[in-house]
């Protein structure tokens, strides 16, 4: 198990160090680093002005040395520029470069800077993913026991009417996209046009003090989504659960069809849905994107697209490992909790 | 002219009614699902007379109820459409203008079913979707938006409007809208309303059909060409070449997939060429299976095999090189006369990185299905007759795992319609004034709190899309697993 986890945690190393080394040669490809001269500097800069813009902030360096500068095993450079100012990779501002310590990547701690929010990249991350972790834990919340109780209900007697309604909604939330669903209840729930103005169509405000009516909507919108994939997993589990052999005989002994339920079936039908939960999360990721752009709620997936639209090389470097870390660590969870609550499977 | 309403003239005795049969069926509905915890169990039921009932009692009466409520909705529906139809111009209201506006695609559908109930013994899998519910109420919404596409791209029907043309004073309004006097056009109404640009919603939802149904369906064909070539092998050999595709595909599964997009279908990326370049690595793919599908099975006979690869070759390599060749790109190498065709490039960049995102997964797909049939025995009897690793691959085990590929495919076009959406929503790769849905979602948006409707129809035009998709795979799935 010791072994597994650790070759777990390799391949884990290795696939951020690859995603990382994409995303930052596709972001420092010529055309994109000179949106960011034009964004950083100015708008009109000439061809020269950018060159020598990049030039002196190290953009035109080769791309393995500015990657090890990152990651932090080769040193910062300093450079002193075409305007006579030296610049350091690792000075603070303010501060001589020749004073400041040699590396600085990722290795020592520091993330690096970000062009867009002017801000360290390491604050903006915990900051937005605190955001972030507010949302996600209510959506959980409302997710997780809603998917499960519909997928028992409707597995516990497979074909009957119970089963072919809440069937069709949990196929219908599956089939609505976050876009949809949002725009939907916004629609419905947040204009006037229906006259059932309840909640807010916005969450901005949420991110100081969430209330019940601004933060509903932007729950509910990524809940819904997930929530109909989670309770198919569950269905499907349950009804295998309820045509196994000691179901029949728990029947046979004339236990009634409650208990049969709770204390025979349940606990062996939920252990799919746990695998499915925890491989929902790269999913909830794109979900948080999409709904903290439509609510404009500023978290971790309104971080990455304001990075990713003007290029802030540093700071999408730092979401990309975010992202990475989640992905894997889910899978990893989801493997080693599927050996612990399934005692048939052992991994040698 | 006056603006219409919903329903118009016929709306004063029907919506009532409509109105009624749908709160029975939701009541009925719930009241059975609560009843189905305190009811007894069902069972049969031995009457005074000596019949035997199913289901007696409240549960019985409830689930006539259900069924009565659904029967009479449905006819209402049906009704105003009939209605809608027959009615002169603007008496039915909107809906029943645009029942009267889809004429064509009502009667091609009534056609389709009707052929395909007729001969469904004789069709196969796809007769056999005729027997379950859920698998005809999602074919009849994918074909509903195949034959809008049809109708309005191949033969410009169906639209009222020009999707890209403005007519001033109907920003923003309402549907039902009667254009002002004085503008020269066919319909003097904006059926849905006007968008934030004045431009009819209607139209641009029918035009957008058009964008959805083209890409989706062959984005999700190449996707299951490039993940068959490499899932197969992968699967079958395994051992290193399993590892390094396997590790390729997770790594790709790792990126989440909007800053996926958000890397490749920028414009600063589109100037380097790389979407090009993956065009040109992607979709050798479809070449590659197909030479290696008809030479391993014709291998042994050179007289019918040569002139076939020669033929199939040359007009798939003509289409590739004529794919991936475009004016305005780096890759512009064939002479004018010999390109059959240039597509639009935003298109491309979509198209291609859509291929590109679902790939690994079909990869996976594909792996698994072969690492479990290799095992099988006329795998091993295919082995013992001395025949080649990629024929097994390609005639004995893609077809044998053709179930489960065909649900999933179903299945992935929904989620590719919805990749398109997911680019439109954030305003990648296609203009800003293509009436693609996801486009048409995000313009929308962005007023939402102000006027809701121009962001609606789009939004429920994606969800039946979808919708259908899953309901066919669901139908499919059943239907297979019976034999």
């Amino acid at each position: 198990m010791g072994l597994f986890i650790l070759r777990r945690l390799g391949v884990m190393i290795l696939t951020a160090i690859c995603l990382t080394f994409v995303v930052f040669w596709l972001t420092n490809l010529s055309p994109n680093l000179e949106k960011l001269a034009k964004t950083q500097g100015n708008a009109r800069m000439s061809d020269d002005a950018v060159v020598s813009y990049l030039a002196n902030r190290g953009y035109s360096q080769p791309l393995p040395i500015k990657y090890g500068q990152w990651i932090g095993i080769l040193p910062g450079y300093v450079i002193e520029g075409s305007d006579g100012e030296l610049r350091g990779r690792c000075a603070e501002r303010g501060q001589d470069p020749t004073d400041a310590p040699k590396f600085c990547g990722v290795l020592q701690g520091e993330w690096g800077y970000s062009t867009r929010f002017k801000e360290d990249v390491s604050e903006i991350i915990s900051t937005r993913l605190g955001h972030t972790a507010k949302l996600m834990g209510l959506v959980m919340l409302v997710m997780v026991p809603g998917a499960l109780i519909i997928g028992v209900l409707a597995g516990m007697r497979e074909g009957s009417r119970t089963d072919r309604t809440l069937s069709t909604f949990s196929i219908i939330s599956t089939a609505t996209p976050e876009y949809v669903s949002g725009v939907v209840l916004i629609a419905l729930f947040g204009t006037a046009t229906f006259g059932m103005k309840i909640f807010k169509g916005n969450a901005n405000s949420a991110m100081d003090d969430a209330t019940f009516e601004n933060f509903t909507l932007p729950v509910l919108t990524i809940a819904l989504y997930g929530m109909g994939y989670i309770a198919r997993m569950t269905r499907a589990s349950m009804t295998e659960v309820m045509t196994a052999q000691y179901i029949r005989t728990a029947r046979l002994k004339g236990v009634a069809f409650r208990t049969i339920v709770m204390k025979h079936a349940l606990r062996n039908a939920l252990i799919a849905p746990f695998t499915v939960i925890m491989l929902q999360f790269p999913w909830l990721l794109n979900g948080v994107v999409i709904v903290e752009s439509l609510f404009s709620y500023k978290g971790f997936g309104w971080t990455l697209v304001e990075a990713a639209s003007t290029n802030d090389i540093e700071l999408l470097l730092g979401v990309s490992v975010v992202s990475v870390f989640v992905v894997l660590a889910t899978q990893l969870i989801s493997d080693i909790g599927y050996v612990f609550l399934n005692p048939r499977i052992r991994i040698s | 002219m006056e603006s219409l309403s919903w329903t118009g003239a016929i709306g004063a005795f029907m919506n009532p009614l409509f109105l009624i049969t749908i709160v029975c069926l939701a009541l009925s509905l719930v009241m059975q699902i609560v009843m189905s915890f305190f009811a007894e169990p069902v069972t049969l039921q031995s009457n005074a007379d000596g019949s035997l009932a199913e289901r007696g009692g409240m549960f019985g009466g409830i689930e006539q109820v259900t069924k009565v409520a659904f029967l009479i909705a449905l006819v209402l529906l049906i009704l105003y459409a009939i209605l809608g139809i027959l009615l002169p111009y603007g008496q039915a209201g909107i809906i029943g203008l645009m029942f009267k506006r889809l004429l064509p695609v009502w009667i091609s559908l009534i056609l389709v079913y009707a052929l395909s109930i007729t001969f469904k013994r004789k069709l196969g899998l796809y007769g056999k979707l005729f027997d379950s519910t859920v698998g005809m109420i999602g074919f009849g919404l994918v074909m509903f938006w195949v034959f809008v596409a049809i109708f309005a791209g191949g033969f410009d029907m169906l639209i009222t409007h020009d999707p890209l043309g403005q007519i001033s004073g109907l920003k923003n309004k309402v549907p039902g809208v009667a254009v002002p006097d004085g503008n020269d056009v066919v319909w003097p109404h904006y059926l849905l309303g006007g968008d934030n640009l004045a431009r009819d919603i209607f139209s641009r939802v029918i035009k957008g059909s058009v964008i959805v149904i083209a890409i989706a369906p062959l984005a999700t064909l190449f996707a299951f060409m490039v993940g068959i070539t490499l899932g197969l092998p992968a699967g079958y050999y395994g051992g290193k070449l399993d590892t390094v595709l396997s590790f390729l595909a997770n790594l790709i599964l790792a990126f989440p997939v909007i800053l996926l997009f958000y890397l490749l279908v920028t414009p600063e990326i589109v100037a380097t060429g790389i979407p090009s370049f993956m065009a040109a690595f992607l979709f050798v793919f479809p070449i590659v299976f197909f030479a290696v599908l008809l030479n391993s099975r014709f291998y042994t006979q050179p007289s019918k095999r040569t002139p076939l690869l020669i033929v199939v070759l040359s007009v798939l390599g003509w289409l590739y090189l004529s794919l991936i060749s475009q004016e305005g790109t780096v890759l512009n190498f064939l002479p004018k006369w010999f390109d059959g065709f240039d597509i639009n490039p935003g298109i491309l960049v979509v198209f291609v990185s859509v291929v590109f995102v679902n790939s690994p997964t079909v990869f996976r797909i594909v792996r698994g299905l072969a690492l479990d049939l290799r095992t099988r025995d006329y795998v091993a009897a295919a082995q013992t007759r001395g025949e080649g690793t990629w024929y097994i691959m390609l005639w004995e085990i893609l077809p044998n795992a053709r179930g489960p590929l065909i649900v999933d495919f179903c299945l992935r076009i929904g989620y590719t319609t919805i990749l398109l959406g997911t680019l439109g929503f954030f305003g990648l790769g296609l203009p800003p004034e293509s009436p693609d849905w996801g486009s048409t979602i995000n313009e929308g948006r962005k007023l939402l709190l102000i006027v809701a409707h121009p962001a609606l129809p789009p939004a429920i035009a994606l969800l039946s899309l979808v919708l259908g998709l899953n309901l066919l795979a669901d139908g499919l799935r059943e239907e297979s697993l019976k034999d």
